[in-house]
């Protein structure tokens, strides 16, 4: 696989055992303290997009449900409702998957932004309609700031696939 | 033509189709959010996924405690003693009431026995420290470190040196959920300190507290403070809960808008103390007949109330 579709450089395999791990650095990322800032991205939401963009037939809906699950527990919030959200963020990233690798990374960020932002707005709604309370507008700036780490986030997480740049002529690719 | 197997070769096998794998995981999900909000039958659920999600959020606080730890540490040493100076002062100016609170308790109790009155519940409790304030930014709550291990249960007060704070949730194996009494609509029953007049304090979700109820032209005024009335089987009376900060009188509402701010140090880290359960009430009288026995057409609704009597 290539680092996107239409560059030429031609990427190593990735490890399973990394994408479960960077899944579970987002998850500790996203339990440190730092809820109440405004701003903070949702990082398990930034890289459960990143793998189900890359690699659709590893990272689906059933880890998005399963990470869900785990976050839905840990913020206290309803059952349901982070399963819902990257559920949902899941499907339309993999089934965006085969055009948005087609584009440079500045671009992959914008069609990024508003996967990441109705995920937000699905989790707005559904406790705004039972009832909750409103957090205010400061809420999106989080899906903002992801889509500005989509830049950073991709050069990280393929860094473990990228091959030495030294050139073998010998070596047909 | 008969023999041949026309099921595709395995690798072109990818499962279901992620339509269907999204109508499944989606319905899960409502269902799952239906029946948490709705019936509160998932408790087992969530504890036992707590037990997987909390070493990991122990880990995820500690640089946080770590960092506090370390301002403490580096804190001069003349704030502290202004601190503990202040403290021995404090302490000096409670004095007097303190030494003569037991003194009171036994009089109180003997002249409510001489009045025939129920004996004022006394007010004990466990101190946990809070763990962090949950995440959701949709509700306000925070988690402290004492659960079922403990011996906390769903439903008890939690207080601080200034008042209360609110209520148990949620219980896990090692900590437990407190809703804040400024979280949308947790309601608290209180009463107006000067006047004597009970109503019923909600949450707003802004960090202030509406007193609901009261009518436009109520004996409430700015700087009244409302205690726990102690007519629920939750808080025992008599805890502060708010102050009155700002009221509207609006002639075209039957009630007036009552806006108070928390007394207790409520979104505030630090040390609190969940109080026992409190002994349960005696069971509400039953509606007396002539109130439901005087209109004939409203039959299926009196058939209603008498059954919860039948049980009784």
């Amino acid at each position: 696989m290539q680092a996107n579709h239409s560059s030429s450089r031609i990427l190593l395999p990735v490890r399973p055992w990394f994408i479960f791990f960077s899944l579970i650095v987002a998850l500790l990322l996203n339990l440190l303290p730092t809820a109440h800032w405004p701003g903070v991205p949702d990082w398990v939401a930034l890289v459960l997009c990143f793998w189900s963009v890359r690699e659709f037939r590893r990272v689906g809906m059933g880890w998005a449900f399963i990470l869900g699950l785990l976050m839905d527990v840990a913020d206290g919030s309803v059952l349901g409702q982070h399963c819902f959200a990257y559920v949902l963020l899941a499907y339309l990233t993999a089934s965006l998957s085969r055009r948005i690798l087609w584009f440079p990374l500045l671009q992959q960020a914008l069609q990024v932004l508003p996967l990441l932002l109705l995920c937000q707005g699905v989790q707005l709604a559904m406790r705004v309609v039972v009832g909750g309370d409103f957090p205010g507008w400061s809420y999106f700036i989080g899906p903002l700031i992801a889509t500005l780490l989509w830049i950073p986030a991709t050069f990280i997480l393929l860094l473990p696939q990228y091959r030495p740049l030294e050139q073998d002529p010998n070596r047909p690719i | 033509m008969a023999g041949i197997d026309h099921a595709p070769p395995p690798f072109f096998k990818q499962g279901p189709a992620p339509l269907a794998l999204l109508t499944f995981y989606i319905a899960i999900s409502v269902a799952l959010f239906v029946v948490d909000l709705r019936m509160h039958s998932l408790n087992l659920v969530r504890q036992s996924i707590s037990l997987l999600v909390d070493p990991v959020q122990r880990i995820a606080q500690t640089p946080g405690s770590l960092v506090d730890y370390a301002g403490s540490y580096l804190q001069g040493i003349r704030a502290l003693e202004a601190e503990n100076k202040e403290l021995k002062h404090a302490k000096l100016t409670t004095a007097p009431d303190l030494q003569r609170l037991a003194q009171m308790e036994v009089e109180n109790e003997r002249l409510r026995k001489l009045l025939t009155v129920k004996e004022r519940e006394k007010a004990q409790g466990q101190v946990a420290q809070i763990l962090y304030t949950a995440r959701d930014p949709f509700s306000r709550r925070v988690i402290i470190d004492k659960g079922q291990q403990s011996g906390i249960v769903a439903g008890q007060p939690a207080i601080d040196d200034a008042g209360v704070v609110g209520q148990v949730t949620r219980v896990f194996p090692f900590s437990a959920e407190i809703t804040l009494i400024t979280d949308k609509d947790q309601a608290v029953p209180v009463q107006v300190v000067r006047s004597g007049q009970r109503s019923v304090i909600f949450g707003l979700g802004n960090g202030q507290l509406e007193l609901r109820y009261m009518p436009a032209n109520a004996d409430v005024q700015v700087g009244d403070v409302l205690v726990t009335s102690g007519l629920d089987s939750v808080y025992l009376s008599g805890f502060p809960v708010a102050k009155v900060i700002n009221i509207e009188r609006d002639s075209a509402y039957s009630f007036a808008r009552i806006f108070c701010a928390p007394i207790a140090g409520v979104e505030n880290f630090g040390e609190l103390m969940v109080l026992n359960p409190r002994n349960p009430l005696p069971p509400a009288p039953p509606e007396s007949r002539s109130r439901n026995g005087d209109n004939g057409n409203d039959k299926g609704l009196r058939s209603k109330r008498k059954r919860p009597a039948k049980n009784d």
